[in-house]
């Protein structure tokens, strides 16, 4: 299949081999399970149990609230102990509402849906529906509900569904066991997802230095037509969607706009994965492959963990982690720093690592030599270089005239810095600093009509009044008039 | 000699008759930028500011004769956008930031008086006559009016905590200050 | 247990840094500098000495004066780089005062004074240069033929000790000028440049580097294989060396074409003068060139068509130094209009089109 180049990129020192031949494990079932209301984008879950409740595998602890949104599920049986706010997994350290699940040890499943026996053949609303009700949420890392992406086809004219298997995250190999382990479950996914998005092709994307991935998918799709399996050159940040969708289709997606607005939408392997067992056994969102990877844990591996476990637990199961320098929750690249071990595994959790000083190679930022690097590398095309510098002045407005909300935060420029400058938090920080402008602009601009339709309703009132004085007036002159007259 | 002189002055007086033109021609005739400065603010007339409303302010402003940090409705995003139209920094040094706010009515306290409703500007507050008031989240700007003439202190001023969708990074080597 | 969360990812990074980019410029110049320092003997090791302990230390004098710590600046190496290029563009028999005025302007005035390294809009070693050029034309134009270390006519350690810090030594006896410099002076006597050519080393001669010129001028080999190097490494690209001097062979070849009386042909411009070390280690300085490739093949362009008029029209034999300077000056402009284009958007920055929209 002829490919296409992305350009900018980097080569990272992928240290995949820490756990690539390692097979998925389960893990022991812990104490308690944390589970936060808000595991994706959009609206949080609302609760939709009672503290003390006793719950079976597979019932709904929240339901999904509002168009983007997502229920989440109880990963076992078990008591609910509470409802409260716990520190959420993310860079934060905010709390954020989460139900407490005391297991019994049974693990005795609720009654779940039935199978959906043909899914081929049923509605694609149908199939939306059960992903929707099944808690699947994009679990490459952007956890977007996926029975919303899986909405497109009602938009979009779509040609084909792109199956994302790069994982062009150094350390990170869940997607890579979950292709070699599962082939068929995988592939049946995508053809339920790409049927339910009226997609007649579907195209799954490795990058080539997982080649026992490729083999058995290529393996699991032969049966098929329609898909094809295709190994994409190794090229952080291959696995961002609308990069991916260029390198295999050879489409740009406009600024703004969605892969879908040129026939392509983009889903993960885990994801595919999930909706199979959604679709063929009815069985929700429960667990995820999660790496556990980095210099400084004992023993890497990959872990099939049940959503809600905190990642203290995953460490110990890996036999601890010393000589820490930082923690991260997914990959080194774009992963976000642990605020605490104690938040738990949630749906966009693909990897907790544990890195050493020799593996972040943390150093003092010097001054910008202005090499270029940044610019060569950045895979939008960016000038990171100006973009910090406007940024750093409190330009900001400047700052986005020349791109920065066009940046994906890949990190590749902070990567290649040889001056070690933060270059992607300036971004990251612009972009959130924007946002937040713009929320209170748009605040400031409410209370203006607010004030306005107050002000004229006032206004109104007053009219009114003085009409009615008028009025009263001149009905009292007329009849003084006609009674003057008579 | 007398040539680069000549020639010099000859420079000198074109350029600055053509300046003077510019000037005459391109003179803005009224000064907008009471306008501007107003359009920025929330208009909510609460007076926290000190002055009578926010046209008040924006003539002052317009003067340069008052701090740009009074604006409490308006926030940081106020002061800044005042500070990059008058060409000031925004020293928010002198300006206590509270944060974003909100209305809270006291539900033990709440006598229903309707005083509240009658001050708010934005329309923020429902209830009826010895009904419970309560404050609209979305439509409240925190302009404190109605904090301040309610007869049995019923309502409070509350920080509206930081969550984790509004939450971004800090800016390198500054520490969060949102 | 919670965890101090001071900043973002990435968690990981490239094994570069600016130490390692310094120092790989400064491997990538030895083996020319070492090449002519035996070429030119000991006046040229002693002024080379000169030079980088002048930079050295007004470095260190500035950094101090601006509350810096020493050491970490000087680990940076970036003023060996700025000092060795200096060196390099010097006579090698220059007086030893010429190389420490020229090192206090190139890292005082026109590195510090702008705010240290990063910051300046030109590039310090050739701010040093052209200073002692235009101050001092006849010790920056008196060139010595090319005397080898140990060999039969070079100065004794004791008379090189005289050349470099002796009282106004007077070279007159020994001087000759560069090839640059010799056919503009035999143009203005009226001898066309075919002929005045012929009176020079062959070009065998002129690539090996035994000719009379500044270090950085002889031994093409050598800069070149050093620029390959720095290619190799990915420290440069080639956008500014290939447009550099694709630039000069062009305009030179065309014009020798037209009248080969009046203007020297592309290779000799390319192998002549400081073309070679121009292009690949003073034009393509990281702080005054631009950032975005488009934009170096710009700069590359215009450093070389400045210096083929310079040195075809104007006063001085070789302009390389002052082509520079000027495009250094246009860099901010060069950077605001050569941008890449941004991903999913036209050059002029609207969002690609979709298919069907129009």
């Amino acid at each position: 299949m002829k490919l296409f180049p992305i350009m900018g990129g980097i080569h990272p020192d992928y240290r995949k081999e820490l756990t690539s031949e390692k097979a998925i494990v389960a893990l022991p079932m812990p104490a308690t399970l944390y589970i936060p209301l808000q595991q994706h984008m959009g609206a949080a879950a609302s609760a939709a149990v009672e503290p003390g409740s006793l719950v079976k595998k597979g019932q709904m602890l929240g339901r999904g609230e509002g168009a983007v949104s997502a229920p989440v599920h109880a990963p076992t049986s078990g008591r609910i102990v509470a409802i409260t706010e716990v520190t959420a997994p993310h860079p934060s350290g905010l709390p954020t509402l989460t139900i407490l699940l005391e297991p019994d040890g049974k693990d005795e499943w609720a009654e779940l849906p039935a199978p959906i026996a043909d899914p081929f053949t049923t509605l694609p609303q149908q199939i939306r529906d059960r992903v929707a009700a099944s808690g699947i949420v994009g679990m490459g890392g952007a956890t977007f509900p996926s029975a919303v992406k899986l909405g497109l086809g009602n938009q979009y004219k779509l040609e084909i569904l792109l199956l994302n298997g790069a994982e062009c995250e150094p350390y990170l190999t869940c997607d890579d066991r979950v292709m070699r382990e599962y082939p068929d479950d995988v592939v049946d996914g995508a053809r339920i997802m790409a049927h339910a998005l009226s997609a007649p092709k579907v195209i799954i994307a490795i990058e080539t230095n997982k080649p026992q991935a490729i083999e058995a998918m290529t393996k699991a799709a032969a049966a098929f037509d329609n898909v094809t399996v295709v190994g994409v050159p190794v090229q952080y940040p291959m696995g961002a969607e609308r990069h991916l969708t260029q390198a295999v289709t050879g489409r740009e997606t406009p600024a703004r706009k969605l892969t879908a607005d040129v026939g392509v939408v983009v889903h993960n392997v885990a994801t595919a994965r999930a909706v199979h067992n959604a679709v063929r056994f009815g069985q929700p969102l429960l667990s995820r492959v999660v790496t556990v990877s980095g210099g400084a844990v004992a023993e890497p591996k990959n872990i099939e963990v049940p959503l809600g476990t905190p990642v203290s637990q995953l460490l110990a199961f890996c036999g601890g982690a010393t000589n820490v320098n930082r923690y991260v929750s997914g990959g080194p690249m774009m992963g976000q720093p642990l605020p605490s071990l104690d938040v738990p595994v949630v749906k966009g959790t693909s990897g907790i690592l544990a890195l050493t000083k020799a593996e972040t190679k943390e150093y003092a930022t010097q001054p910008c030599i202005r090499c270029g690097s940044c610019v060569t590398y950045c895979p939008c095309g960016l000038v990171p270089v100006e973009m910090a510098a406007f940024i750093r002045n409190d330009k900001l407005e400047e700052a986005a005239k020349i791109g920065v909300q066009d940046c994906v935060s890949c990190g590749s420029c902070s990567y290649i810095c040889p001056s070690n400058i933060p270059l992607v938090q300036f971004f990251n920080y612009a972009k959130g600093r924007i946002a937040a402008l713009d929320r209170e602009r748009r605040k400031t601009e409410q209370t203006k009509a607010l004030v306005a339709a107050h002000n004229a309703r006032l206004e109104r009132l007053a009219q009114a009044k003085r009409e009615a004085a008028a009025r009263a007036k001149a009905q009292k002159e007329n009849s003084d008039a006609s009674g003057a007259n008579a | 000699m007398l040539l680069d002189v000549g020639s010099l002055a000859v420079m000198g007086v074109t350029l600055g008759a053509v300046l003077g033109t510019a000037a005459k021609l391109l003179a803005v005739p009224t000064n907008p930028l009471e306008d501007e400065l107003q359009d920025l603010l929330p208009g909510s007339q609460c007076g926290q500011c000190g002055f009578v409303g926010c046209s008040q302010y924006a003539a002052a402003l317009a003067k340069g004769n008052t701090p740009i940090t009074l604006c409490a409705p308006g926030g940081k995003g106020t002061i800044e956008a005042l500070a990059k139209k008058l060409g000031v920094s925004a020293d928010t040094a002198g300006h206590e930031d509270k944060g974003p706010q909100v209305a809270y009515v006291n539900e033990d306290l709440c006598i229903g008086c309707l005083r509240c409703i009658g001050e708010c500007g934005s329309d923020a507050i429902v209830g009826a006559p010895k009904q419970l008031h309560t404050v609209i989240a979305d439509a409240c700007h925190a302009c404190g009016k109605c904090f301040k003439i309610c007869p049995t202190e019923a309502i409070e001023m509350r920080s509206i905590p930081l969550t984790i969708a509004g939450w971004y990074w800090n800016k390198p080597g500054e520490h969060a200050s949102h | 247990m919670s965890i101090v969360v001071d900043k973002s990812g990435p968690f990981t990074h490239g094994s570069n840094n600016v130490q390692r980019t310094m120092f790989t410029v400064l491997a990538a110049l030895a083996p020319a500098t070492l090449f002519n320092l035996w070429l030119f003997g000991w006046p040229a090791i002693f002024l080379f000495l000169v030079t980088m302990a002048a930079c050295a230390a007004a470095e260190a004098l500035c950094v101090r004066l601006g509350g810096g710590t020493v050491d970490d600046v000087l680990s940076d190496g970036s003023v060996l780089i700025t000092g060795w290029l200096l060196a390099l563009s010097l006579p090698p028999w220059a007086p030893w005062w010429v190389a420490v005025v020229a090192s206090v302007f190139a890292v005082c005035l026109a590195k510090h004074a702008f705010g240290g390294l990063g910051q300046n809009v030109f590039n310090p070693a050739m701010i040093g240069r052209v200073v002692v050029l235009v101050s001092f034309p006849i010790q920056m134009t008196t060139f010595v033929p090319a005397k080898p270390l140990f060999s039969a006519g070079a100065p004794s350690f004791a008379e090189s000790l005289h050349v470099t810090f002796g009282k106004a030594v007077s070279l007159d006896g020994l001087s000759a000028a560069s090839q640059l410099g010799f056919v503009k002076t035999e143009l203005s006597r009226g001898i066309p440049v075919d002929q005045s050519m012929s009176h020079l080393p062959g070009l065998g001669d002129l690539v090996m580097g035994f000719h009379p010129g500044s270090m950085g001028e002889t031994a093409l080999p050598l800069i070149l294989l050093g620029g390959l190097f720095l290619m190799w490494r990915k420290i440069i690209s080639w956008h500014i060396p290939v447009a550099m001097l694709g630039t000069l062979l062009v305009l030179g070849t065309v014009f020798n074409a037209i009248d080969p009386g009046r203007f020297t042909s592309g290779t000799f411009h390319l192998l002549s003068g400081a073309s070679f070390l121009g292009a690949f280690f003073i034009a393509t300085d990281y702080v005054t060139s631009p950032v975005s490739k488009s934009g170096q093949l710009a700069f590359g362009v215009g450093v070389g068509l400045l210096t083929w008029i310079i040195r075809t029209y104007a006063g001085y034999p070789e302009g390389v130094a002052f082509a520079v300077l000027l495009m250094n000056a246009l860099t901010p402009i060069l950077d605001q209009h050569f941008r890449p284009r941004v991903f999913g958007r036209t050059r002029k920055g609207a969002p690609l089109p979709l298919k069907g929209d129009k």
